[in-house]
């Protein structure tokens, strides 16, 4: 049995995108805001160090530099009239957020502080400026309170911990999905005019990730599996400075209020990898430079890891704006950021490809033509606005960005809309897959299958990559594909809050992106931001100045170029 | 040989348990620091699938591993298994219903989360190209309020929240008053008018356990005060 629900709108996900998108829609369309976890609980809450936008509080600046900044920073593979859309669009927004509420940090002036963040840079590259707007290390999760309290007032209809188990496609018009109520165990099916997309990353692709159990993707997965394409799934960021061992993230807010790294030999190593903003250089160069660091022999004690010493910022400055990541410190490790160093390696934090989109939210198919009734925005999409590497604090005001553009966009596109039939017995895949799942009495657990495919994919597609390592991953996690179908039995076969289930259902979805995710870092012979062949160690500007789309076709998967949008900065080479 | 712990784990299925009983799973300690929620992994993935409970960031920071541990409430992800005495009982939080093993119902204690109005209150309108303006002074105010993660630790800690259906208990209130508290909120009057109630501030009795249960540390008794002393203040 299911039970069945209309709407204008389903919006899956209530992270920032989710919520921005339904604050931007109420009084105008009916909505339903469908949620894994309860809002306030949602992955954009974990967000440290700040939104990025030029609002010149601290020093002057400019939405320009910010968007060279952007494009410099994706390597430039990021599409410029989309960055021009944000960059421009994020003074606006940061704004609007203040007036929702957000209790962001003040100069003695009364304005919003700004803190310097990595590749946020005055001038095109000359110096780091202070852009970070932020409320001490607590920007994502003071921002999600703030929207959903403005969902409340404006009484949006919330379905709390349902995950998304199907989209209901028919004659390639998206109108509706089918989602799981873990209280009940119920399925409940959704009809609408319109459904959104705003499901978050899929971190737990990897073995050491800052991401939370919920960040399997699931809504990413499900277009891949209707046959529309995913874009750019090869450019995986993986932040510098995650606590080693756990991943747990110590924010690049540490190094934007004057922490450094340090290596076995307690140099300043940044100062050779990027001269100019040494710390504070964009991720991905941090990244690798950790790793040629360790690979060197040069990490603490020979091991795979390095320092990032805040002991020289003082107590009251750590209590003050890294409230949060020094008792991270103090729990997770014992240590006091103040007294010792924190030992950090690069942690999996960020997904810059996704569903493709174009600057309103609408999803796009192969050809880049809008998919009838899907949107989809937030780390799930890609518009392209991250291009081949993401900056710090440009995630959140993507969040807020095209939330609330897709918002708009639905506002003003669905009430001329019809609603599409549903496809017949629209749950009936899904309770056949769930079905088959629950008749297993023996086989594998979720759990064994997830933590091979999680070795194996930062083992070979971490943050240097070759050809062998991911021909080798594929194989693997196709084995673990046919052994997820053929094998995974569950302890609990009962309908009441199945997390059981729950883990083998998002096992499918984990799944089905490492493969994406290797099938796209295959096809790319260069090295382009986030994405590092060590048998292809440089950008190849003439070949591969494209985005991936890898999509399926029939039993196999298709890939497919989809060109850049260039308007104001030329490729040059990318030097920090 | 590994170390190992016992868990002591709270089950309950309403579906075919006609009671709750207690179940005794051994958890290895593989590496130092390892939290309670690592061990609960462990079980529900390695030994007993069937073990429900909610968890998310695992960092403190989402507020959905809430649980009664040896009797106090905390979040999983951040209590130290080698801090606690075995064996280690673990419950869900007092109060609520249970859904299933430690998920518990939060219906009631989201309702009364909106019952305050949690969201700015504004009636002059801000400035249209640019931040209201609010001195550091101003927001420290909001320090040791605006932190709260929703994690119902305190509120399901508090013996009058158990005893009175209806008491709006410390979350809601410490919620209501970070507004209050926020020189940029002019809701101050209808907050004020639903709190001062004998199930809104005038039900805390000053137990205190909220103060000691919040995994934030902080102290949803002192806002309750200032709340008691703003409708005062407010009559007169």
């Amino acid at each position: 049995m299911s039970e069945k629900h209309t709407h204008d709108v389903v919006i899956v996900g209530s992270g920032l995108a989710g919520l921005r998108a339904a604050v931007e829609t109420a009084g105008r369309l009916d909505v339903a805001l469908i949620s894994k976890v309860f809002p306030t609980r949602s992955h954009s809450g974990a967000a440290q160090g700040g939104i990025a936008a030029a609002l010149g509080n601290e020093e002057p600046d400019s939405w320009e530099w910010h968007m060279f900044d952007t494009v410099k920073g994706g390597d430039y593979l990021t599409d410029q009239d989309a960055a021009e859309v944000l960059t421009r669009d994020a003074v606006r927004a940061v704004y609007e957020l203040e007036h929702m509420g957000v209790p962001f940090n003040r100069n003695p002036n009364g304005t919003i502080a700004q803190r310097a963040f990595g590749g946020h840079t005055r001038n095109f590259g000359e110096a780091p400026v202070k852009r970070a707007c932020y409320a001490a290390d607590r920007t994502g999760r003071v921002i999600l309170d703030t929207l959903y309290g403005q969902c409340v007032q404006r009484g949006i209809h919330v379905y709390p911990e349902l995950s998304v188990v199907d989209l209901l496609v028919r004659d390639g018009v998206v109108c509706g999905v089918v989602a799981l109520d873990w209280a009940t165990g119920a399925l409940h099916v959704f009809h609408a005019k319109a459904v959104m997309l705003a499901t978050g990353g899929f971190g737990k692709v990897f073995k050491t990730t800052s991401n939370c159990f919920a960040n399997t993707g699931d809504g990413a997965a499900l277009v891949f599996r209707h046959g529309f394409p995913l874009q750019d799934m090869e450019f995986v960021q993986f932040h510098p400075t995650g606590i080693y061992g756990l991943g747990v993230l110590i924010s690049e807010a540490a190094r934007g209020e004057g922490g450094i790294l340090r290596n076995r030999l307690g140099e300043r190593f940044m100062e050779r990898y990027a001269p100019t903003i040494k710390d504070l250089a964009a991720r991905d160069v941090v990244s690798r430079a950790i790793m040629s660091e360790i690979r060197a022999g040069r990490g603490i004690d020979g091991r795979d890891f390095v320092y990032l010493d805040l002991t020289h910022l003082g107590k009251e400055r750590l209590a003050e704006r890294l409230s949060d990541i020094s008792s991270f410190v103090r729990i997770y490790l014992g240590i006091d950021p103040a007294e010792a160093p924190i030992p950090v390696q690069p942690t999996c934090h960020y997904m810059m490809g996704g569903i493709p989109t174009d600057v309103d939210g609408r999803a796009l198919d192969v050809q880049g033509r809008p998919i009838a009734g899907l949107y989809a925005a937030g780390e799930c999409a890609c518009v392209s606005v991250h291009g081949a590497n993401r900056l710090g604090c440009n995630s959140l005001l993507d969040l807020v960005v095209f939330g609330r553009r897709a918002g708009r966009h639905m506002a003003a596109q669905v009430p001329s809309m019809d609603l599409t039939p549903l496809p017949s017995q629209a749950e009936a895949p899904v309770r056949e897959r769930m079905e088959k799942i629950k008749e297993r009495t023996t086989g594998v657990r979720p759990a064994v299958l997830r933590e091979r495919m999680q070795q194996e994919m930062m083992e070979r597609c971490g943050v240097y990559r070759t050809r062998e390592g991911l021909d080798k991953a594929l194989e693997t996690v196709r084995g673990l594909q046919e052994e997820c179908r053929r094998n995974v039995f569950l302890d609990y076969r009962g309908e009441r809050y199945n997390t059981d289930l729950m883990e083998a259902l998002e096992l499918e979805s984990l799944l089905t992106l490492a493969e994406v995710i290797l099938v796209s870092a295959a096809s790319r012979r260069e090295s382009r931001g986030a994405h590092s062949r060590e048998d292809y160690p440089d950008r190849d500007d003439q070949n591969f100045l494209h985005h991936s789309l890898v999509y399926r076709d029939g039993d196999k998967i298709g890939v497919a170029a989809k060109p850049v949008s260039i308007t104001r900065f030329e490729p040059k080479p990318r030097v920090y | 040989m590994v170390k190992t712990v016992t868990f002591s784990v709270f089950r309950y299925d309403p579906e075919k348990d006609t009671r709750p009983y207690y179940k005794d799973y051994r958890v290895e300690l593989r590496r130092p620091g390892m939290m309670v929620l690592d061990g609960l992994n462990q079980i529900r993935w390695e030994q007993d699938g069937t073990l429900a409970f909610r968890r998310s960031c695992r960092e403190g920071v989402c507020g959905s591993d809430g649980l009664n541990i040896n009797g106090v409430n905390m979040l999983a992800c951040i209590t130290h298994i080698e801090e606690l005495k075995e064996p280690i009982v673990v419950q869900p939080l007092p109060s609520m219903p249970v859904i299933k093993d430690l998920v518990v119902d939060f219906t009631d204690f989201y309702a009364k989360y909106y019952l305050v109005k949690p969201y700015l209150i504004t009636k002059t309108p801000p400035p249209s190209d640019r931040e209201r303006l609010q001195s550091p002074e101003d927001r420290k105010k909001l320090d040791g309020l605006y932190e709260c993660i929703l994690c119902a630790c305190c509120s399901t800690s508090c013996p009058s929240f158990w005893a009175d259906p209806n008491y709006l208990g410390p979350a809601a209130l410490l919620k209501a008053w970070r507004f209050i508290a926020d020189t940029r909120d002019e809701g101050a009057d209808e907050r004020l008018e639903i709190i001062n109630d004998r199930d809104g501030a005038w039900r805390c009795h000053t137990i205190l356990n909220c103060v000691e249960a919040c995994p934030k540390q902080l102290n949803p008794t002192e806002a309750i005060a200032e709340l008691k002393k703003a409708i005062i203040h407010r009559k007169f």
